[in-house]
């Protein structure tokens, strides 16, 4: 007789977690934030139209962040990178033209299982990067 | 008594467990520059005297050498990814594991792990008027991941030790005149 409350809070708890996280498929094209409001925190401008050493240049960043290299296609202009401390934090990066005299810089991570969407992070990483380039990363409405 | 702690329990773990699961957010310092972080740059950085088509040539072959298998490749950016599975175990974990199994506990111990490097390239422009001179710097990354007997992650972390990455740059200085000689 005794048992039975603990038997039934487990069970509703149990139901709680089971209910908290997202169903799977879901999950494909799931988003936490607003489309619009994911890309200001996501984007930023340079004042440069060398998208080479842009690139370049977000790979050392990102060497420096403690991330190893997982992929990089000049032509398409992505870079993709893996961090482990304890955590798993992928990243990556696009680099694309803006009108004639900017590029614009995109950056989405996902930490472990989790997408990044904390607009504080992103602007550390644009804050390494704009000191690694000598430019300022301007916002992008 | 036994029976209402074990009653408070349960529930607390599973609410533990609720918080893990959805919860577990990003650090504030990761994607912040850390004070090591030019100390860490400066012992993964070797320059060359050559040029970055040889160097990477030279860092592909050397990877080679050291039984990686080269994932992806980006010539012109100056980046090889490459990465190898490898035995995991310790003589000291397996020790200690078959003095607890005596005593009926059975503990997983590191079986296998992931071994991947990034190498990354760039040129360095010494004089704008020499351009005879042709000097490089490569940036080495190591990183790991392990596994259990039980197939559960147990550690995934990056190399920071010195000497790995000393011993890698002999290895490529030996790997440039290697090819060179055209070994």
């Amino acid at each position: 007789m005794r048992r039975k409350p603990s038997v039934i809070s487990m069970l509703v708890i149990s139901l709680l977690a089971f209910a908290s996280c997202a169903p799977s498929t879901k999950q494909v094209l799931a988003t936490g934030e607003s489309q619009v409001k994911l890309r200001s925190i996501q984007t930023r401008a340079f004042d440069t139209t060398d998208k080479n050493k842009m690139l370049r240049t977000v790979i050392a960043t990102l060497q420096d962040l403690g991330f190893i290299i997982d992929k990089a296609d000049a032509n398409l202009g992505t870079v993709s990178a893996t961090k482990l401390d304890r955590y798993n934090l992928k990243i990556t990066v696009t680099v694309r033209e803006r009108g004639e005299t900017q590029l614009l810089v995109r950056a989405n991570a996902q930490y472990n299982i989790t997408p990044v969407e904390d607009p504080e992070t992103y602007q550390q990483f644009f804050n390494s990067l704009s000191k690694a380039i000598f430019l300022t990363a301007h916002e992008v409405d | 008594m036994t029976l209402r702690k074990k009653s408070a329990c349960f529930p607390g773990f599973l609410l533990l467990l609720l918080f893990s699961g959805c919860a577990a957010t990003i650090p504030k310092e990761a994607l912040q520059l850390s004070p090591e972080s030019l100390k860490i740059r400066q012992i993964q950085t070797k320059r060359f005297d050559t040029d970055e088509k040889r160097l990477l040539a030279s860092s592909a072959a050397l990877l080679q050498d050291l039984g990686f298998n080269i994932d992806e490749t980006s010539s012109e950016l100056g980046v090889i990814t490459c990465s190898k599975r490898r035995d995991a175990t310790t003589p000291s974990q397996i020790m200690g594991a078959i003095a607890l199994a005596f005593l009926g506990v059975q503990t997983p111990i590191d079986k296998e792990q992931l071994i991947r490097a990034s190498v990354v390239t760039h040129p360095i422009q010494i004089e704008e008027t020499d351009q005879s001179v042709k000097r490089t710097a490569v940036r080495v990354t190591f990183q790991r991941i392990i596994w259990s007997t039980q197939g559960q992650i147990t550690r995934q972390e990056c190399i920071i030790e010195e000497p790995i990455y000393r011993e890698f740059f002999d290895k490529l200085s030996k790997s440039l005149f290697l090819e060179a000689q055209d070994i």
